[in-house]
């Protein structure tokens, strides 16, 4: 048995399980007294993570909306807000800084983002198709590659890919970011995993007996059967190339094609010099703020998809 | 019985004649596995494979300005596992593997026993609140994490301050290991929180019933039924961790600049290869660093994998 087969095995086990979420156990319901107290402890143990996991974010929150001089006067908790509700004063001249190099930053890491990401789908769901409906030569070493290029690390890659990108002149250029997010090996052994599980083999084979070409098997076939597994995949290809920061920091130098990660770190550094005076860690802070916004509300909004992709991943 | 007999050997033919058709058939159809992968072979060959391999021819060479580039074979391998510097990077990303990996664990796996086994609102809402982490870029992470430990504006005086103690200094040499580990602990454990979760989901619950009847209290069979169920799943999140720490770059790169002195420019090896890559421009010496991290990671994690394959059923 490859580890291929065992990790369809265990998807099954997983999709399946997805369900059982509401179901509860006959004994869990019994709410007897000691029973309670049982439960007590459980949940301070929770209360006690959701403190620690969320403490950041409040913080955040907290601190965006304070000026540059009650960040610093010490006259306000730094967990609880100042008299003074300074947020928009800072999303203003936040994105007054530089030229409005923020709203740059921002479009580009969702240039970036998408276009990488719906061609990291648009390939990774046709190969996945393929390496699932289709016994062709070569198809066992290749899909070898696939799952060993997954342990490949990011410098490695990094460093070649600048030196080439520079040779062919497209560093400092859109095009140096979003071509190698194209490449998502792992979205690929997802919807293969994906395919083999949820397009029956009977219905392939009614569709062509009733003549349809393989394009139109795919289109009107599997298509709708993959479509949770498509939108995770798109969730993880955006994503991951919105989190990018190597690959930028490598690629660009001119901060007009910096994406959000890279902006910030540039824009943290200079506060740490703090050259001229100006006022920089509430924007700093401010834009940091904002920056998460988009993605902390799409997990949140999102949830079925993200959940229903990471099991996919989990038994990988 | 005579009809049977007359009857066979037409079937035979028939079948005999259908499979040589059918040949045909899945020889055109293996052309379509092609063509349905050649997108992703064509983006594997040249975000991947060709990259992989200039890189190694590069660190096979050296560049001289006088000189001009020459082959070395194996010469910046053998100072690159005698360099002290690269030495002690590899040291760090050990040590921090060796730390930060169980501490990861422990915080999502308890995270994830106590969500399978509580089925309250409250409980849905700290899943959420745990894995949200996730949702925020390694980068962003550990700038927020950066305020965070800030002396002058975070509120680390404050929170020490509820427990009686006084805040050390986050960025002092002693302490910057603690600090990195709980920033990518505060990151990460939410993700795999959700695999682990997820993996438990999956569990036939009727296995819970037999050892509640057979009187095991709920950490029995936590620690008895539960882990050893998903053990496959704990393996994988391992070998996730493992990878993504010895490639530790995002986080120290960003707190360097609020670190300088303790996080210098070779304390883990992918901040070593960038700078020997992008300050000192030795793209030769840097693709053998990253080359010689890559063998360092594959060695870990097949040996890894090997060691656990008993209990994971990945490798088999």
């Amino acid at each position: 048995m490859t580890a291929a087969d065992t990790t369809a095995d265990t998807t099954i086990a997983v999709t399946r399980g997805a369900g059982r979420g509401k179901q509860t156990p006959a004994g869990r319901t019994g709410r007897s007294a000691p029973r309670r107290r049982a439960l007590a402890i459980p949940h301070i143990i929770l209360a006690a993570f959701i403190v620690y996991f969320a403490l950041p974010f409040w913080w955040l929150i907290v601190a965006s909306t304070k000026s540059q001089q009650s960040l610093f006067d010490g006259k306000t908790s730094p967990l609880w807000f100042a008299s003074h509700f300074d947020l928009f004063a800072n999303i203003s001249a936040l994105f007054n800084y530089s030229g409005g190099l923020y709203a740059r930053w921002l479009g580009n890491s969702f240039l970036y983002a998408i276009a990488g990401g719906l061609g990291a789908t648009v390939v990774s769901v046709l190969a996945g198709y393929g390496f699932a409906q289709y016994a062709f030569r070569g198809r066992r070493a290749f899909f070898a590659i696939v799952l060993g290029s997954v342990m490949v690390p990011a410098t490695v890659l990094v460093i070649p890919l600048f030196v080439m990108m520079s040779a062919a002149h497209l560093t400092n250029t859109v095009w140096a970011m979003i071509l190698p997010s194209m490449l998502n090996p792992f979205a690929v052994y997802l919807m293969k995993v994906y395919s083999d599980e949820a397009i029956p083999a009977e219905m392939i084979d009614a569709a062509r007996v009733d003549g349809a070409g393989e394009l139109r098997v795919f289109g009107r076939v599997a298509l709708p059967l993959l479509r949770p597994a498509i939108v995770t995949v798109l969730l993880l290809s955006i994503v991951g190339t919105w989190n990018n920061f190597f690959l930028p920091l490598v690629m660009f130098s001119n901060p007009q094609l910096f994406p959000i990660t890279v902006g910030l770190g540039a824009l943290q550094s200079q506060a740490q010099v703090n050259t001229g005076g100006q006022a920089l860690w509430n924007l700093v802070i401010t834009g940091a703020f904002l920056s998460i916004i988009p993605l902390v509300v799409s997990f949140l909004t999102l949830q079925r998809y993200w959940q229903g992709g990471l099991s996919i991943g989990s038994v990988k | 019985m005579a009809q049977t007999a007359v009857t066979a050997p037409p079937l035979a033919a028939m079948s005999r004649s259908g499979r040589r058709r059918g040949d045909v058939v899945s020889r055109r159809r293996a052309r379509w596995g092609w063509a349905f992968t050649a997108p992703f072979a064509v983006i594997l060959l040249v975000f991947l494979i060709v990259p992989l391999v200039f890189a190694f021819v590069l660190s096979l060479q050296n560049t001289t300005l006088a000189g001009g580039t020459s082959w070395v074979g194996f010469a910046n391998y053998i100072k690159a596992f005698t360099d002290p510097l690269f030495l002690s990077g590899v040291w760090t990303v050990v040590l921090f593997s060796i730390v930060l990996i169980p501490i990861q664990m422990v915080v999502s796996l308890i995270a994830a026993l106590l969500l399978d086994a509580l089925t309250s609102r409250f409980a849905r809402f700290s899943r959420l609140m745990i894995f949200v982490p996730y949702a925020v870029p390694a980068v962003i992470g550990a700038l927020m994490w950066g305020f965070l430990y800030s002396p002058s504006f975070g509120p680390a005086q404050e929170v020490f301050g509820w427990i009686g103690l006084t805040a050390p200094d986050f960025f002092a040499d002693q302490n910057v290991f603690g600090s990195l580990v709980n920033i990518v602990t505060w990151q990460w454990a939410g993700y795999y929180m959700i695999i682990l979760y997820a993996a438990l989901q999956g569990v036939d619950p009727t296995i819970y019933e037999a050892a509640r009847v057979d009187g095991a209290s709920a950490f029995q069979t936590a620690v008895r039924i539960k882990i050893p169920m998903i053990a496959s799943s704990l393996v994988l999140i391992l070998v996730f961790a493992l990878i993504g720490t010895l490639q530790f770059f995002n986080e120290p790169q960003m707190l360097r600049g609020m670190a300088s002195g303790s996080i210098t420019s070779h304390y883990t090896p992918n901040i070593y290869a960038y700078t020997v890559a992008f300050s000192y421009h030795q793209f030769n010496y840097a693709s053998a660093i990253a080359f010689a991290l890559g063998i360092v990671i594959f060695v870990g994690s097949y040996v890894f994998m090997f060691a656990t394959r008993k209990r994971s059923g990945l490798m088999k």
